[in-house]
C-alpha cells in the first residue's frame, strides 16, 4: 500500500473537517427539523467519505459499508425524525439550545483542540487516512459529547448521540478499515434498533409531559 | 458439549418467541422453564470449563472458565427472576394488561437471552453487539411502567449508556488497530488471535483502548463517576429487572472488561491496567458508601449497593494476587445472588405497602413474615456477615491485598464496606424490624384490610420460593464450596493473570 496520495489526502481531510462544523452548525441550530437535516448532510459526507476510500485505497468492502450507511444514517434515521417530530407537531422548543449557545461553541472549540492535540502525542498512523483526518475524527467524538451533555431537548441529545457514531466510522475507516464488514453491519444495525428505542421513549416522554425538553426530567436526584 | 453450549444459547431466544406468541397465562410458566433449563445447561458446563477451551458452532460461540463463571450468575438470576416475576407481577386484565404481560415475558427472554449470548461469543466485536442489545431492551424495561420517573429514568439510562458504549466501541477499534500490524492484513478480534498475539501489540493503542474499555463498559457497570444513570434505573425499574440489571447486568459488563484486561496484562504488564482499576474502585467504592448513609428509597438504596459492590469487584481486580481473583470472581456469583434476593424482597414490600418510601415503611417483618425476615438476611449478606458467600469473598479480596502488599488500599477496602455496612443494615432493619405499620401507609396498600391496617401474609409463594433459593445460594458458596466450582473459580483467575493458560485449546 502507497503513501496516501495529495488529491485524494486533502479531500478527506476537508470531508473530516465537514463534518465537524456540521456539528458545530448543531450546537447552535433552534429548531428540532433543522438538527435533523444537518444529521441527515453530515451522514451523507461520510458516506460520500467512505466510497472514495473504497475506491482510492481499494477496500471492495466499504462499497457496502457505504451502501447501508447510505441508506441507514441518509434515509432512514432522518425520516424517523423527521415522522417523530411530524406525529408531536412540535418543532421550535420553548427554551432554545439553554445555556447560551456562545460559551457552548467556546467549550466545543476547547473540546476539539483537545482531541486534536492528544491524538498527535499518541502517535496513531493511519494506512488509509490522512493522520490529520484521525485527529479531526477525534474532535468529532468530543464535540459530540459537548452537544449531548449542554442541549437541553432530547431530540438534540439524540441527534448527538448518532452523529458521536458518526464520528467513531470515521475512526474505524482511518484505522481499522480492515475490520471484518459483517462486524460493520452488525455495528450499523445496532444503530438502527437504538434510533428506534431512542424514538420509543422520546414519544413516551412527549406524551407524559407534553414537551421534548429535558427541564421535567428532573424529579430523580441522589 | 457443544450441543449444551448450542443449547444455552438457543433456549432463551426460543422463550422471547414463545413468551411473546403462547397465551398470556403460558408466558411465565415458559419462562422459568427457559430460566431453569438454562440455569441447569450452564451447571452442566462447569467441569468442560474448567478443563479447557471449547469452541461451538464454527467459531461463533466459545466456553472458557472465565465466561462459564459469569454464565452461572446469569442463569441463576434469569431463573430466580423468573420465578419471583411470576408471582410479583399481578394478573393481567383486559387487553392492556394482555399487552403489558406480553411485552414484559418477550422483553425479559431477550434481556436474559442478550445477557447469556455476550459471554458466550467469541470475540470484542460481537461481545459489544451482544451487550448493545442488553442497553436497548433493558431500556425499554425499565420504562415499561410509563410513570414519569421510569420514562425520565429510561432516557437517561438509553442516553448515558449509548454513550459510554460508543466508547466501548472505539475500544474495539482501537484494540483492532493495536493487532494490526502484528496480524498483517485483515483479522478477527477473537480471543484466540487476541490473547496469543497480545504480547506483539503496540503498547501505546493497547493502553488506549483499555482506557475507552473501562471508562465505556464501566459505565454501564456502574463506576463511578459514570454510575449516574444506576440509581434511577434500579430504583424506577419493575423489581424483577432492577434484580438483573443488578445481578447480572452490571457483572456482563465487568466481564466485558477482564476481557480486555486479559489482553492489556499480556501487551502492557499488570501494572498500567490494575491502577486504572484500583483508582475507579476506590472512586466507586467511597461515593457509594457515603451515599447509602442518606437514602430514603429502598430500591435506591440497593442501587447504591450495587455500585459499592462493583467498586469492591473492581479494587480486588487491581490487588492482582490469584486469590484476591478468585475472591473477586467468587463475589461476582455472591453478589448476584444477594442482590436479586434483596430486590426480590424489596419487591414483596413494594407490593404489600404500595411505596418503596422507607420513612412510610414500618412494621415490615410483622406483615410479611417470610420475605421480610429473607430480606433482612439477605441485606446482612450484602453486608458481608457469615455464613453468606460474600464474607468470603470479601474476605479473600481483602487477604490477597494484603499479600500482595496493598495495605493501605486494604484498609480502606475494609473501613469503606464498614460505612456501607452502617447504611444498608440501618435502614433495613427501621423498615423492617419495626413495630407494626403505622395505619396511613397502609391505607395505600394493596391488600389493606377494612380497618386500615395490613393484612398479614405473603404476596405470592413464588417471590418466597425465589428468595430462599437465592439464599440457598449464598449460604452455599459462604459455608461449603463446592469442589468443581472451586475447580473453576481458580482456572478463571488464572486467567487474568500475566502468564494466563486460558489459550490452551481443548477441542
Amino acid at each position: 500500500m502507497g503513501p496516501v496520495p495529495s488529491g485524494y489526502a486533502s479531500g478527506a481531510d476537508i470531508a473530516a473537517l465537514l463534518v465537524l462544523l456540521t456539528e458545530f452548525a448543531m450546537l447552535r441550530a433552534p429548531q428540532l427539523r433543522s438538527q435533523v437535516r444537518l444529521y441527515g448532510f453530515q451522514s451523507f459526507v461520510v458516506v460520500v467519505l467512505t466510497l472514495v476510500t473504497g475506491a482510492v485505497r481499494g477496500y471492495s468492502d466499504l462499497y457496502i459499508l457505504a451502501g447501508l450507511s447510505l441508506l441507514l444514517k441518509v434515509v432512514i434515521v432522518p425520516a424517523l425524525m423527521f415522522r417523530l417530530l411530524r406525529q408531536l407537531d412540535v418543532d421550535q422548543l420553548h427554551h432554545p439550545a439553554g445555556g447560551g449557545g456562545g460559551s457552548m461553541v467556546l467549550v466545543a472549540i476547547a473540546a476539539s483542540a483537545f482531541g486534536f492535540f492528544v491524538l498527535r502525542s499518541l502517535d496513531f498512523r493511519s494506512k488509509v487516512l490522512p493522520t490529520a483526518t484521525l485527529s479531526v475524527s477525534l474532535a468529532i467524538v468530543l464535540v459530540a459529547f459537548v452537544l449531548v451533555i449542554l442541549r437541553s431537548d432530547v431530540v438534540s441529545q439524540a441527534v448527538g448521540f448518532f452523529s458521536l457514531e458518526n464520528g467513531v466510522s470515521i475512526v474505524s475507516m482511518a484505522i481499522a478499515a480492515g475490520l471484518p464488514v459483517v462486524v460493520e453491519v452488525s455495528f450499523l444495525f445496532d444503530l438502527l434498533v437504538a434510533v428506534v428505542v431512542f424514538a420509543l421513549i422520546m414519544r413516551a416522554h412527549h406524551a407524559r409531559a407534553g414537551t421534548l425538553s429535558t427541564e421535567a426530567l428532573d424529579r430523580l436526584r441522589g | 458439549m457443544h450441543a449444551v453450549i448450542v443449547a444455552l444459547f438457543v433456549v432463551p431466544l426460543v422463550a422471547v418467541v414463545l413468551s411473546y406468541v403462547v397465551p398470556v397465562k403460558v408466558g411465565p410458566p415458559v419462562s422459568a422453564v427457559a430460566g431453569i433449563a438454562s440455569f441447569g445447561l450452564c451447571v452442566a458446563l462447569v467441569s468442560t470449563a474448567s478443563a479447557g477451551t471449547e469452541h461451538a458452532l464454527g467459531s461463533f460461540l466459545r466456553l472458557d472458565a472465565l465466561s462459564e463463571v459469569f454464565l452461572l450468575a446469569t442463569t441463576f438470576l434469569y431463573a430466580a427472576t423468573a420465578v419471583f416475576a411470576s408471582g410479583y407481577l399481578e394478573r393481567p386484565k383486559g387487553a392492556a394488561g394482555e399487552r403489558y404481560s406480553r411485552r414484559f415475558w418477550a422483553g425479559f427472554n431477550l434481556f436474559c437471552a442478550a445477557m447469556v449470548a455476550a459471554p458466550l461469543m467469541n470475540g470484542l466485536a460481537s461481545l459489544w453487539v451482544a451487550v448493545e442489545v442488553t442497553t436497548v431492551v433493558s431500556a425499554l424495561l425499565v420504562a415499561i411502567d410509563g410513570t414519569d420517573e421510569a420514562i425520565e429514568a429510561s432516557w437517561k439510562y438509553v442516553l448515558i449508556a449509548s454513550l459510554g458504549l460508543s466508547l466501548a466501541l472505539f475500544a474495539t477499534i482501537v484494540m483492532y488497530y493495536a493487532g494490526s500490524s502484528f496480524f498483517a492484513g485483515s483479522y478477527n478480534l477473537s480471543y484466540t488471535n487476541l490473547l496469543s498475539g497480545a504480547s506483539h501489540f503496540s503498547p501505546g493503542a493497547v493502553r488506549l483502548a483499555f482506557v475507552l474499555a473501562v471508562l465505556g463498559f464501566g459505565t454501564k457497570m456502574g463506576l463511578v463517576p459514570m454510575h449516574t444513570w444506576l440509581p434511577d434505573a434500579h430504583s424506577e425499574a419493575p423489581s424483577p429487572v432492577s434484580a438483573l440489571l443488578s445481578g447480572a447486568l452490571l457483572a456482563v459488563c465487568f466481564y466485558a472488561i477482564l476481557r480486555y484486561f486479559q489482553v492489556t496484562v499480556r501487551a502492557v504488564g499488570p501494572g498500567f491496567p490494575r491502577a486504572l482499576m484500583a483508582g475507579f474502585g476506590v472512586a466507586s467504592l467511597l461515593l457509594a458508601a457515603l451515599y447509602l448513609l442518606s437514602q430514603r428509597d429502598m430500591k435506591r438504596l440497593f442501587a447504591y449497593s450495587s455500585v459499592e459492590h462493583m467498586g469492591i469487584i473492581a479494587i480486588g481486580t487491581s490487588f492482582g494476587a490469584p486469590i484476591a481473583l478468585f475472591g473477586v470472581l467468587l463475589h461476582v456469583l455472591a453478589h448476584g445472588a444477594a442482590k436479586g434476593t434483596a430486590f426480590f424482597g424489596a419487591g414483596s414490600v413494594v407490593r404489600k405497602f404500595g411505596t418503596k418510601d422507607m420513612d412510610k415503611v414500618q412494621g415490615g417483618a410483622s406483615v410479611l413474615p417470610w420475605s421480610a425476615t429473607m430480606l433482612v438476611a439477605a441485606v446482612l449478606a450484602l453486608s458481608a456477615l457469615p455464613p453468606f458467600g460474600i464474607f468470603r469473598s470479601e474476605f479473600l479480596v481483602v487477604e490477597g491485598g494484603l499479600s500482595s502488599g496493598e495495605d493501605a488500599l486494604s484498609a480502606v477496602l475494609v473501613v469503606l464496606v464498614t460505612v456501607a455496612f452502617f447504611g444498608l443494615s440501618w435502614f433495613t432493619t427501621q423498615t423492617m424490624l419495626t413495630g407494626a405499620p403505622a395505619s396511613e401507609a397502609a391505607t395505600r396498600g394493596a391488600a389493606a384490610g377494612k380497618d386500615g391496617t395490613l393484612a398479614r401474609g405473603e404476596v405470592s409463594p413464588w417471590i418466597v420460593v425465589a428468595m430462599v433459593a437465592g439464599l440457598a445460594a449464598l449460604v452455599l458458596l459462604g459455608v461449603h464450596l463446592p469442589g468443581d466450582l472451586t475447580a473453576l473459580l481458580r482456572h478463571a483467575a488464572s486467567q487474568l493473570l500475566p502468564g494466563g493458560t486460558s489459550t490452551r485449546g481443548v477441542q
